[in-house]
């Protein structure tokens, strides 16, 4: 009777732990007021995220290696889980910005959060049109990041889970390919 | 020992309340203490001490763009009401965010003398409002330094920290 090689043990553990424990969602936060970016910084770390704050939309392009001096190399490493953004800013708006993430193909799956004080409706349908995950309003609540967190820890536990029940099925068809050629 | 701190407890926690019965302060500011805690134990003075400064470099600014009566920014002086606005309103500064709404109206209409007036307000509301709170963070408490007492620290200014139950206790 052939030998029926089995699958080599999935390197996948099971353990879900390191995405849902509470650790280092790494969050990029852009606001130009300097008041709201000490806010938003310990808002985050309080709700244990790792936390890079920038003043302006062109500073978090080069942060992010999308501004045109240098193109992504260097930039694969960077671990980006949701940039949080203002709308109202000078020179480049969030809005912007946000257009300019979601063309990137490096970044544009990371979720944008846009926060504004103003609550304009065609503004907020603009930005969710263009792709935004979520549009807060100023001042933002601890109550909205620990919505944010979770509903973000969600989606990535999910596609986790995806990961190991697709390749569950990779490994099931395999070894039942394996069977019928031996045909056992 | 433990009297007396219960005595200043409820005097700070009366002063507190006040502001808020005031309209200096609103909600957003127990958003700001919720943010305080031993690894950021100033934090609420730091983030206060940001607006301040802030808001005196944007009422210096908007000042300057009125001066002349024959050539207003109001554009520049917009844009600091709605920076001014922003960050009133993300530290719980009422009445200096409430001003701010009419100055907004005044620059909407380019109206010199309104946006004067709401700029002398802003002024006022302001440095009263950092007078109030300076009150607040200032509390030293070295007579209380005593090794015995349960509430004293190895620092020498105690500082207040507000708890998740809604009352302050010395740290």
């Amino acid at each position: 009777m052939a030998e029926v090689m089995l699958p080599e043990k999935l390197e996948i553990s099971n353990d879900t732990s390191s995405l849902a424990s509470p650790e280092l969602l790494h969050v990029l936060a852009v606001d130009d007021s300097i008041v709201d970016r000490k806010f938003i910084e310990r808002l985050l770390r309080v709700s244990s995220c790792k936390v890079t704050v920038v003043d302006s939309a062109t500073r978090a392009l080069q942060y992010l290696g999308l501004d045109g001096e240098n193109n992504t190399v260097g930039f694969e490493d960077l671990k980006i889980n949701l940039i949080m953004t203002d709308y109202s800013m000078p020179g480049m708006t969030g809005y912007e910005l946000l257009k300019k993430i979601k063309e990137s193909s490096a970044f544009r799956e990371i979720p944008v959060v846009i926060m504004s004080s103003e609550n304009i409706l065609p503004r907020i349908d603009r930005c969710l049109e263009e792709g935004a995950e979520d549009f807060l309003l100023k001042p933002v609540k601890l109550a909205d990041v620990k919505r944010l967190r979770d509903s973000l820890m969600k989606a990535e536990e999910k596609a986790f889970n995806n990961i190991i029940m697709h390749k569950r099925e990779l490994e099931v068809n395999d070894v039942y390919s394996q069977l019928k050629r031996a045909k056992i | 020992m433990n009297t007396v701190i219960a005595q200043l407890q409820r005097r700070f926690q009366d002063y507190i309340v006040s502001l808020y019965q005031q309209g200096f302060l609103d909600n957003q500011f127990s958003e700001l203490r919720k943010l305080q805690d031993a690894s950021s134990p100033d934090f609420v003075s730091e983030v206060v001490s940001l607006f301040f400064d802030d808001c005196a470099k944007l009422i210096n600014n908007m000042s300057r763009s009125l001066e002349r009566p024959e050539n207003v920014d109001f554009k520049q002086v917009d844009s600091g009401v709605h920076q001014l606005k922003g960050s009133s309103s993300s530290v719980g500064a009422m009445r200096v965010k409430n001003v701010c709404i009419s100055f907004k109206e005044c620059c909407d209409v380019q109206n010199r003398e309104g946006c004067l007036r709401c700029l002398q307000q802003v002024d006022y509301e302001s440095k009263m409002l950092k007078t109030k709170l300076q009150d607040l963070f200032n509390v030293s408490f070295k007579a209380l330094q005593n090794p015995t007492c349960s509430a004293a620290r190895a620092t020498n200014t105690p500082s207040w920290r507000y708890n998740s139950s809604g009352g302050y206790k010395l740290d």
